[in-house]
């Protein structure tokens, strides 16, 4: 296959991404981009037409969530590029491999405030892993080749090509390089997978003398593809397992090792347990504020097992007294083989019943709990998405929006799958879960999406479901309506004297009737009795997608709660709980 | 990456540590580099950035201000820059640091003569000559300057600028320390 073949930029473009294994993508065009839709035409590869950019850098991020491979977005230059930059902010934040292509102004107008010129790279730079513009036709396969390989290799995280419109025109001798000439050709990106073997000897011994371990699973494990190796890890010592909002599905929720949530609003077992623990065996996590509360009282007497694909997370927070840089998977299961060499010396792990009995009272002393409606009151959303899950088909994927109701279904939902749960963790992006769920549902057409969205995230980024009438994905989305933005709503409550300022969402829109404006099927439920049809016609509709409004009570607030800046012995319980408070010794 | 000294050799007295950078020669690099400190809140205190012997290679010297980050910190951030190829943390003790000023300063003919001499004692060059002013050059370790600009001040500095530090090890002994060939992701 020596013959030299002429392409056009936009045609090496194309088949490039087409190499990579790209199934789908996500964009809409413009000038900049043109030459790129026009190869597109002859492709193998689906292009989903999206309503608004941002949309499509959910969507790709909804599609790199359930698979674990990289999403790509293209979209034309300058104010589509802006529109791109808080999904790129979004995947930098949790981890989401994507590869963006923006259209820019030819070589030759950059820098002269041409027609949708905008600094692109410039403005990217901070949101991405790496970024890129090609300035020559003939660099262009090596520059979609670093792309994937950056996006999903080490930490993985997003990046963007920049794509002048001359550059995409131009012609080039295709040549496709190989793995060796990409990794030469970044001599300064050597991602490290596996653990140091003293480190790891280290975290096994520290692991077998603990009397107090607690698992804290991290968004890592599920990116390194390691939750069934963790649980074998659990499984052994019978440690307990806390799974952050970005791990949520890593481990399963029903397991008996399985304690839910940390943080601020995790379950009071999972903040008490790592509060209390005297080693914290940190899997892919990265001690987030949300998940410390106030650093220098967080777990104190914990060692701290500190597994982390990225040398920049060690010691950011919390100084580990082992830190090892790898890949979760691989370093997991050497730590594991080092358990069990130990084990067959002699060394035999301590006794953690007392622990686990400890753990499990506390568990049973304060299981997630709400007040139920009376008759004639406003529906719980805690109910509302308790009824959804027990009608779920197996296998479901939620996807949710950003605030209470991202809570509560994080809390509510047993997840027992990994991949499962699709949220945006790191930038909380409100308008994130409808095109996220429409990414989510391109790539496993087979399962059902749920979407759990607010009145107020809704209203962000609803109009993709015209996107995904129009493509056939068909999403479910069960909007929390409180009237609220309720989350804000309850800090003012709780912290600003009820002073409620710009919250209020009451009066407007019709979700049933902008639903069927989209071509979606609209149902809405005020009372008790109307759930279960409701959900269960939801469920049985498979040709549309299906927005069910949920009327909730607008001053649920969620429980518990640390507050921020709080130490996370300060948790605040749900007010049924407090009287109990002391068995939180 | 443990073998990153984030101890300050000076005491609390001197919060200044020297980051010798290889990056790759590429458009945006510069940016990339002093973004990250701006965005991260880390404080430059001086950045000098020249071709290295290989073209495909730029080095920059930084010259960081660590009163408000570890150094450990700053550095695996700054490996994280997919152009960033090799971070060397000099130990000012065993590395050659060399700056350039240049200053225009206040003075009378009948105060000439002292300049020059001033000048003269630091191996300093007087670059031009006018009525009321000279304009001097120094060129040497970031101390000797310091104090020469020091002196200078009390004649009245017009102008002045200085290149910020470069550095490289010393030969002798062995002077990388934690020279760092690992990458983070
Ligand atoms: C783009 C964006 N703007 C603002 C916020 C701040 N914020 C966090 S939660 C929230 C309220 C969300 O309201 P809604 O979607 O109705 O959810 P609820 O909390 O009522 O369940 C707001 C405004 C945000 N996270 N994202
Ligand atoms: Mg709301």
């Amino acid at each position: 296959m020596s013959t030299k073949e002429t392409l056009t930029g936009a045609e090496a473009l194309i088949r490039s991404l087409e190499l990579e294994n790209v199934e789908i993508m996500f964009g809409l065009p413009g000038g900049c981009i043109l030459p790129a839709y026009d190869p597109l035409l002859k492709s193998s590869i689906r292009h989903v037409l999206v309503r608004h950019e941002q949309g499509a850098g959910h969507m790709a991020q909804g599609y790199a969530h359930v698979t674990g491979r990289p999403g790509v977005a293209m979209v034309t230059s300058g104010p589509a590029a802006t529109n791109m930059v808080t999904p790129l902010c979004d995947a930098f934040m949790d981890s989401i491999p994507m590869v963006c292509i923006t259209g820019q102004v030819p070589t030759s107008a950059i820098g002269t405030d041409a027609f949708q010129e905008c600094d692109t790279v410039g403005i990217t730079r901070s949101v991405t892993k790496h970024n890129e513009l090609v300035m020559r036709a003939e660099d262009i396969p090596m520059a979609v080749r670093q792309a994937f390989y950056i996006a999903t290799t080490g930490r993985p995280g997003p990046v963007l090509i920049d794509m002048p419109k001359d550059v995409l025109q131009n012609t080039m001798t295709w040549h496709w390089p190989t793995d060796e000439e990409v990794v030469d050709s970044l001599p300064g990106y050597r991602p490290n997978v596996k653990g140091h073997p003293k480190m790891i000897k280290e975290a096994a011994k520290l692991i077998l003398a603990s009397e107090k371990p607690v698992l804290y699973l991290g968004g890592g494990v599920l990116k390194a593809r390691a939750a069934e190796v963790v649980k074998e890890l659990a499984e052994l010592l019978q440690i307990p397992v806390v799974t952050t909002l970005m791990a949520r599905g890593a481990f399963p929720d029903k397991h008996p090792l399985c304690y839910g949530m940390p943080g601020m609003h995790g379950t009071a077992t999972a903040i008490t347990a790592m509060q209390k623990s005297d080693l914290l065996i940190a899997l892919g996590s990265r001690f987030d504020d949300r998940v410390t509360g106030k650093v220098n009282s967080f777990a104190q007497d914990a060692k701290i097992i500190h597994v982390d694909i990225d040398p920049a997370e060690q010691g950011k927070v919390r100084k580990p007294d082992v830190p090892i840089v790898g890949d979760c998977r691989q370093v997991v299961e050497e730590i594991l083989k080092a358990i069990k060499e130990l084990m067959a010396e002699g060394i035999s792990a301590t006794d953690i019943t007392p622990w686990r009995s400890r753990v499990n009272g506390w568990k049973e002393q304060f299981p997630l709990t709400y007040d139920m409606s009376g008759p004639g009151d406003k529906l719980k959303p805690q109910f509302c998405l308790e009824k959804l899950r027990d009608a779920a088909p197996e296998g479901t994927i939620v996807v949710s929006g950003v605030g209470q109701h991202q809570m509560w279904a994080s809390l509510f939902w047993e997840f027992n799958e990994p991949y499962t749960w699709v949220n945006s963790g790191g930038l909380g992006t409100m308008g994130f879960s409808v095109p996220a769920a429409i990414g989510a549902k391109a790539a496993k057409p087979d399962r059902t999406v749920w979407a759990i969205d607010g009145d107020g995230c809704f209203q962000m980024t609803a109009q993709e479901l015209v996107t995904a009438t129009t493509e056939g994905i068909h999403v479910k989305i069960a909007i929390m309506n409180n009237t609220y933005l309720g989350m804000v709503r309850q800090w003012q409550e709780m912290f600003y004297g009820q002073r409620y300022s710009e919250v209020d969402l009451a009066g407007c829109p019709d979700f049933v009737k902008w639903a069927e404006a989209m071509g979606c099927v609209g149902i809405r439920v005020e009372s008790v009795d109307e759930i279960d049809e409701a959900i269960a016609l939801a469920n049985s509709i498979n040709d549309r997608s299906v927005v069910v409004e949920f009327r909730v009570e607008e001053f649920e607030k969620v429980f518990p709660m640390v507050p921020a800046g709080a130490s996370n012995d300060e948790v605040l319980l749900h007010p049924n709980q407090e009287s109990r408070r002391e068995f939180l010794k | 990456m443990s073998s990153i000294n984030s101890n300050n050799p000076y005491g609390d007295s001197r919060q200044h540590h020297i980051l010798s950078v290889m990056v790759q020669n590429r458009p945006g690099v510069l940016a990339r580099v002093s973004g990250l400190f701006a965005r991260r809140g880390y404080n430059i205190y001086s950045l000098a950035v020249a071709p290295s012997d290989d073209p495909n290679y730029s080095r920059i010297t930084i010259v960081v201000d660590i009163s408000a980050t570890p150094l450990e910190q700053i550095v695996k951030q700054l490996f994280k820059l997919i152009d960033v190829v090799r971070i060397t943390e000099l130990d000012p003790r065993k590395s050659v640091e060399r700056e350039l000023m240049i200053a225009t300063v206040r003075v009378d003919g009948e105060h000439r003569g002292q300049i020059a001499e001033l000048a003269n004692l630091f191996e300093a060059k007087v670059l031009a000559v006018g009525a009321d002013a000279v304009t001097i050059s120094i060129d040497g370790n970031p101390e000797k300057i310091d104090d020469f600009e020091e002196l200078l001040r009390g004649y009245g500095i017009v102008e002045s600028q200085r290149t910020g530090r470069v550095a490289l090890p010393k030969l002798e002994r062995e002077a990388r320390k934690g020279a760092t060939k690992g990458k983070a992701s």
